[in-house]
């Protein structure tokens, strides 16, 4: 049998004679990197408080408008110490965690045993993504994420970034992705527009409103789901949440809505 | 699909009979899509002065009709000994797309330590500003898309002020504003530092007509400009806002002042 993939399923030459190559000249067509992403995670949240970071995103991997996958964890955790948030092509996210893993082992063998903790803060992890998405959209050939990194930084306080598949960074007391950033930043900025404001919070308010959030977004992001995963981000440790669901949800506003697709009245 | 095999193009085996290469609908192959730049807005303001000099811009950073952070500075410090800049001579704006900014800004700086660290003293603003040139004009055909500026102070003591375009093409000036309000912010530059159209009143008519003296300014004055600039820009550039963050270039070294704007 032949091995190759490529053989596979192919007309036989002794019944069809042998293949046209000139058909399949490799050299005659450009080189194929990602141009649109294909199952795609929707929004990312991130909020601090005083003694960390919140950080939520819903468990869905969409192929277009279909809900492929329903079990997608968008939420990864590094070393303990930080977690990054990915939404865009799930993938590519895949990619960027097996890389991240193998990161951690080397990082886990450089670091003595003596001092467990981390030598890279997130604000540390924030800045490799970032150079590492910057370098491959200049090959014209980018990792299609947006994502957000949150923890710590080096002077131990709350960190939130983000970072995005043109290597574009910025940092703020609160952060979204994608349809998020209109939906939901307005709310989290009620929440705590400046890094002061965000210092007063205490870790209920700041699940409070990102739960809140998630439940905005699933009224009206039509690429979301009704489980999530939420991670705190302290100084204990990551505390991650895998399955959590939308609570206490009012449909009771659906029918009151009128004048969309095929309704008339 | 078959991309994924042409990796490893098997030349003179079977392979797929058909490429799913995308095509336009002319039937070209559509080659990358994918836009490598955005704008992240914001504006930047640099005036020399007799003794010093100041770099401003405002923190607003911004995608579209969002906002991204309200603290994302574009005034850097360049070519200090330490992580912490503490000790530079030299600062540098960059407006535009951020990433590149902030690319052009590790590089730069990057420049600036090993010269430091081969020389055992820091890079002269001029010969800053030439490096500058070069960096940008090294991706050519693949530029930084940015508005860049320069300032320091030059061997004489004098203030410098080097604005750039994206490919490198430079300038020393007196004054220059940058970045998504600079056509709002350059005219009234022309007019409070250079007099620009400003006579001396009964010096004659037509070629008679008497310029205005000019004058290098005083601090409070320059910083007094740079504020009104920018409030301006505020009120009628959505993409400017936030905080306006200066920095004073003496010969002690660099002040980095950072004042409120409208956040509207």
């Amino acid at each position: 049998m032949d091995h190759r993939p490529q053989a596979w399923g192919r007309p036989r030459d002794d019944v069809y004679g042998a293949y046209d190559h000139s058909f399949m000249n490799t050299n005659s067509h450009p080189n194929q990197h990602t141009q649109q992403p294909l199952v795609t995670g929707t929004s990312v949240l991130a909020v601090k408080y005083k003694d960390g970071v919140v950080i939520a995103a819903d468990n869905l991997g969409s192929y277009g408008s279909f809900a492929r996958f329903t079990d997608v964890k968008r939420l990864h955790t590094f070393q303990d110490t930080s977690v990054v948030g990915f939404s865009g092509d799930i993938s590519d996210m895949q990619y960027i965690t097996r890389h991240l893993h193998q990161k951690s082992i080397e990082e886990s063998y450089a670091s003595s045993s003596a001092n467990k903790k981390s030598r890279l803060s997130a604000a540390n992890l924030h800045t490799y993504l970032s150079k590492m998405l910057y370098r491959r959209r200049s090959k014209m050939d980018p990792l299609w994420n947006h994502m957000l990194v949150v923890g710590f930084d080096d002077d131990e306080k709350p960190f939130v970034g983000s970072a995005d598949l043109l290597g574009t960074t910025f940092t703020a007391p609160t952060l979204a992705t994608g349809i998020g950033s209109m939906l939901a930043q307005p709310l989290l900025r009620t929440y705590a527009g400046t890094d002061e404001e965000a210092a007063e919070r205490t870790k209920e308010e700041a699940i409070k409103v990102i739960q809140e959030c998630m439940k905005v977004l699933f009224y009206r992001d039509a690429r979301s789901q009704e489980t999530y995963s939420l991670a705190v981000v302290s100084r204990e440790g990551v505390e991650m949440k895998t399955s959590e669901k939308l609570e206490n949800m009012s449909w009771a506003f659906a029918d009151r809505i009128k004048g969309y697709g095929t309704q008339t009245v | 699909m078959s991309a994924m095999f042409s990796q490893n193009p098997v030349m003179n085996g079977p392979n797929y009979s058909f490429s799913d290469a995308p095509r336009t609908n002319n039937g070209e192959f559509r080659e990358h899509r994918f836009n490598p730049y955005s704008d992240n807005g914001g504006s930047t303001l640099a005036i020399a002065g007799a003794d010093f000099c100041i770099m401003a811009g405002d923190t607003r950073h911004t995608s579209g009709y969002s906002i991204n952070s309200r603290m994302a500075p574009k005034v850097f410090r360049i070519g200090g000994s330490n992580s912490d800049q503490s000790d530079a001579t030299i600062a540098l704006s960059v407006c535009g797309f951020a990433a590149d900014g902030n690319a052009l800004r590790d590089q730069l700086d990057t420049v600036c330590k090993i010269y430091r660290y081969r020389h055992g003293k820091p890079m002269s603003v001029h010969a800053c500003a030439k490096r500058l040139s070069t960096i940008l004009y090294n991706k050519r055909f693949f530029p930084y898309y940015t508005h860049a500026m320069l300032g320091g102070i030059d061997e004489e003591g004098k203030g410098a002020v080097y604005s750039y375009d994206p490919v490198g093409s430079y300038e020393r000036e007196q004054c220059r504003a940058g970045g998504a309000a600079a056509s709002l912010i350059m005219p009234f530059l022309d007019s409070n530092v250079n007099f620009k159209n400003q006579y001396v009143p009964g010096s004659g008519v037509g070629h008679e007509l008497k310029e205005r003296e000019r004058h290098p300014l005083s601090r409070p004055v320059v910083e007094t400009i740079v504020k009104d600039a920018f409030d301006g820009a505020v009120e009628r550039h959505i993409e400017v806002g936030d905080n306006l963050q200066m920095m004073v270039i003496t010969k002690d070294g660099i002040e980095e002042i950072m004042l409120p704007l409208k956040k509207d």
